[in-house]
């Protein structure tokens, strides 16, 4: 057993972490945060070309690196720690996964290595009800002859306003739960699709509404098992969400970083507020949080690999994913909220970053599901 | 990152596995399941002669290293054991300060005559130890420790008085070990000698002590010109503060994966509970026994990262700091969710006049969890002064 990082991993993170400390500092993530786009896309291409980072988990055959999800989860640490605004999240860990879960061999060779070139692409599945599950997908289709026309609308899809590539989940007309689902795949600028900006309090993730109109889907478009999807597309679900679940663990680590910082060198009552017990002891419970959500990230990262490739884990998936998201979620929210109280005043001000974790770990922890809605989900498989 | 054990380890989980299949049985059988955190009143004098069985099988002390009589066990083989002991139900160890702190303290800091003396009866399963640390004015605040050690020229040997509290199962000891000032003038943690003290002489007084499980497990030993032969110091005079520390240093984490067999034993409980009373369908509940789960899974995980060993960049290993504050708080929750599945139930006790059932002794010893070894507060400046660089606490 051995519950660590290889060197590599180990490598990879540390490099992550070297390259974003220098291109995500605070004033290019405000910069970036304040356009409709969301990012830099001279730095997403910068990524993309010189960093390789988009191609981490996209098999060789395909050109992409071959990596695995451990060391997917490593960078999306970093990633979550400087607040990266970039399409990764987006691209790799909705669009590519995905292709890799649901793609036909044709769409793989087609859209993975225009990701790996640059493309952006999203995942859209949740209509306006606020649900995760099956019950999320509430945009229609019928058929006709071979293609799929698809009416209904998708909120909250992250990116989806700026995404080259769209993944859409649409249900069989008169369809219900997990039956009657089918995902496309289409180039974002097809006929009958309309995208919408949402503006939203954590300006760091940037999200969209998409309309469809009658859109129509070619049989190209299909990926696998049309009709009976849910099942690759909880997959995906579980994949995207423990790569949120580590994104998470770096913000909430960050959050305590910078506050224990500002403890160390703020000066009332004639010595550091460092030193007050009180200030200790949330220091303290901050850090417990974090390194237990750590622990669930990494395990959840394990299990997220072995679902790509094959191995026993991969039936834990649904219950890891749902432990580190749970967990993770609340260790976040716990650990900003903390860190402004911890700052006084200046954690109440614009300028100072802590107000951008906490942005972050709200919109986080409802993204794909609070902690409550996987305690949930976990008391559905424990006790009916 | 790899999450399985070895093919060796397996065979070795084979091994012990099925010893414990062939043996805990018969006489033992009643002990299965017994004997653990708040029932360690339960069987002492059957548990000891469990203790004689494992060591006749080669169990006890398996992580001492072979030329002591151990197995030399890995850091592996040995969470594999105590899995495989929680798994069969095994019962509370009576040897567990013997295995687990004497014997680890005298390898490292006793002399050759010590370990010759000391070691085989911990190993046999013949000898059984407690610990003396705690005083009435020596709790969180250890080195304030007032038991004095003189030494007696004419008789050559030390003379020990003084008092200690809270010494779990010094009833059933055979011997103690003891923090007491050597140097009558000193102060904090100078001037402490570390003593080995037979438990049987006139001049120590065991009392227990009631808990509000109504059980004793814990007593107050006084000692009144207690003796301790010249060569059963630890280390020099002064020096006992090094020996102390050292001692606490040994609990490497290996019984944390076992011990967390034992605590989804008691959520499995409180499920089977919750499904049967239809407290299940309480969403509350629900959430806090899905809280449970998720808690749980990740204090594994957490053991995994430990027992891999170091941070993963090799430094300072947070997640070890973490783990004592982690699962007792955890353990006090489950004890509150335990009652509160039971509901108006869970006031009704097993018999009078206070017999308490599995799920009430469980929920009333966790208040206990977070107090010993360290309470929450002590692990939380620990935390923030060890791991994260705040200042330390002013002393009086
Ligand atoms: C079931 C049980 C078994 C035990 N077995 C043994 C044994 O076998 N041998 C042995 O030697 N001891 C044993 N102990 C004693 C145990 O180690 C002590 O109870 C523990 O260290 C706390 O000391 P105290 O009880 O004196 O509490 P105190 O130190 O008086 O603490 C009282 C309160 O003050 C808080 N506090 C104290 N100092 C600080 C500080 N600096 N900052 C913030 N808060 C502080 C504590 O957290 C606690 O909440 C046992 C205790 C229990 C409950």
């Amino acid at each position: 057993m051995d519950f660590t990082f290889t060197e590599e991993q180990l490598m990879i993170r540390d490099t992550a972490e070297a390259f974003l400390a220098e291109v995500s500092t605070s004033a290019a993530v405000r910069a970036a945060m304040a356009t409709e786009l969301g990012y830099d896309a001279e730095l997403w291409q910068k990524i993309c070309d010189e960093m390789f980072w988009q191609a981490i988990h996209i098999p060789e055959e395909y050109g992409g690196m071959g990596l695995g999800y451990v060391e997917l989860v490593a960078m999306l640490e970093q990633m979550g720690r400087y607040l990266l605004c970039s399409p990764f999240y987006s691209t790799v860990c909705l669009g590519v996964n995905s292709l890799l879960i649901a793609g036909t061999p044709e769409q793989k060779a087609e859209y993975l290595p225009r990701i790996i070139e640059g493309a952006t692409a999203t995942l859209a599945y949740t209509g306006s009800n606020g649900r995760w599950d099956a019950e999320a997908v509430t945009a229609t289709y019928v058929r006709s002859g071979d293609e799929y026309v698809l009416n209904g609308s998708w909120r909250y899809v992250p990116d989806g306003h700026s995404a080259q590539l769209l993944v859409v989940a649409a249900r069989e007309e008169g369809s219900s739960g997990t039956s009657g689902i089918t995902l496309f795949i289409v180039p974002a600028d097809s006929q009958g699709i309309t995208r919408e900006w949402l503006p939203t309090m954590d300006q760091t993730r940037k999200q969209a509404q998409i309309v469809m109109a009658d859109a129509v889907m070619a049989p190209e478009s299909v990926m696998n098992e049309p009709g009976n999807a849910w099942q690759l597309l909880e997959r995906i679900i579980g994949l995207a969400t423990v790569a949120v679940a580590a994104e998470q663990v770096g913000g909430a680590q960050q959050a305590l970083d910078i506050t224990v910082a500002y403890t160390q060198e703020r000066v009332q009552f004639g010595r550091v507020i460092a030193g007050y017990q009180a200030i200790k002891h949330k220091a303290a419970d901050m850090m417990v949080k974090v390194e237990a959500g750590r622990s669930a990230a990494y395990y959840a990262a394990c299990v997220a690999d072995e679902t790509l490739r094959g191995g026993s884990l991969a039936s834990e998936l649904g219950d890891a994913a749902s432990v580190a998201k749970a967990w993770c979620s609340d260790a976040f929210f716990f650990n900003a909220g903390c860190g402004i109280q911890l700052h006084g005043g200046v954690g109440f001000t614009w300028e100072y970053d802590i107000q951008l974790y906490f942005k972050r770990a709200k919109s986080s922890e409802t993204f794909l599901g609070t902690g409550a809605w996987h305690r949930d989900s976990i008391a559905a498989s424990l006790l009916d | 990152m790899k999450l399985s054990f070895s093919a060796e380890d397996e065979q070795f989980r084979g091994e012990i596995a099925t010893w414990l299949e062939q043996n805990l049985c018969g006489e033992f059988e009643q002990l299965r399941g017994r004997g653990g955190p708040g029932d360690e009143h339960m069987y002492p004098d059957e548990r000891k002669a469990w203790e004689r069985k494992l060591a006749e099988g080669g169990w006890t002390c398996i992580g001492w290293p072979q030329e002591y009589g151990g197995r030399g066990a890995s850091i592996e083989q040995q969470v594999v054991f105590h899995e495989e002991y929680a798994r069969a139900g095994g019962p509370g160890r009576m040897g567990h300060i013997g295995e687990g702190l004497t014997g680890p303290t005298l390898i490292a800091f006793g002399s050759e005559e010590q370990k010759q003396r000391f070691l085989p009866g911990i190993l046999a399963g013949t000898e059984f130890w407690c610990q003396g640390y705690s005083e009435p004015s020596a709790g969180s605040d250890l080195a304030n420790v007032k038991t004095k050690a003189h030494f007696d020229e004419t008789a050559g040997q030390w003379l020990i008085n003084g008092q200690k509290v809270w010494t779990s199962n010094a009833h059933e000891s055979e011997y103690c070990f003891v923090i007491a000032r050597t140097d009558p003038e000193s102060v904090g943690h100078k001037g402490l000698g570390f003593f080995l003290l037979a438990m049987d002489q006139p001049g120590i007084d065991v009392r227990p002590i009631e808990q509000l499980t109504g059980t004793s497990e814990f007593n107050e030993v006084f000692f009144d010109d207690a003796h301790c032969s010249a060569q059963d110091i630890v280390g020099a005079p002064g020096e006992g503060w090094k020996v102390a520390m050292g001692l606490l240093g040994f609990e490497r984490g290996v019984s944390t994966l076992g011990q967390q067999m034992l605590f989804q034993n008691e959520l499995d409980e409180i499920i089977r509970v919750a499904k049967l009373n239809g407290a299940a369908t309480d969403p509350v509940i629900r959430q806090r026994i899905a809280d449970a789960h998720v808690g749980l899974r990740i204090m594994r995980f957490n053991s995994m990262r430990t027992l891999s060993g170091g941070g993963d960049d090799g430094t300072l290993q947070k997640e070890a700091m973490i783990y004592k504050l982690y699962w007792s708080t955890w353990h006090r929750n489950l004890g509150k969710l335990a009652m509160d599945v039971l509901g108006p139930e869970s006031e009704v006790l097993e018999a009078g006049p206070y017999e308490l059932n599995r799920l009430q002794s469980m929920y009333l010893f966790t208040r206990a969890d977070t107090i010993y070894g360290g309470t929450n507060q002590i692990q939380r400046n620990i935390i923030a002064e060890r791991a994260l660089g705040m200042p330390r606490e002013p002393r009086g």
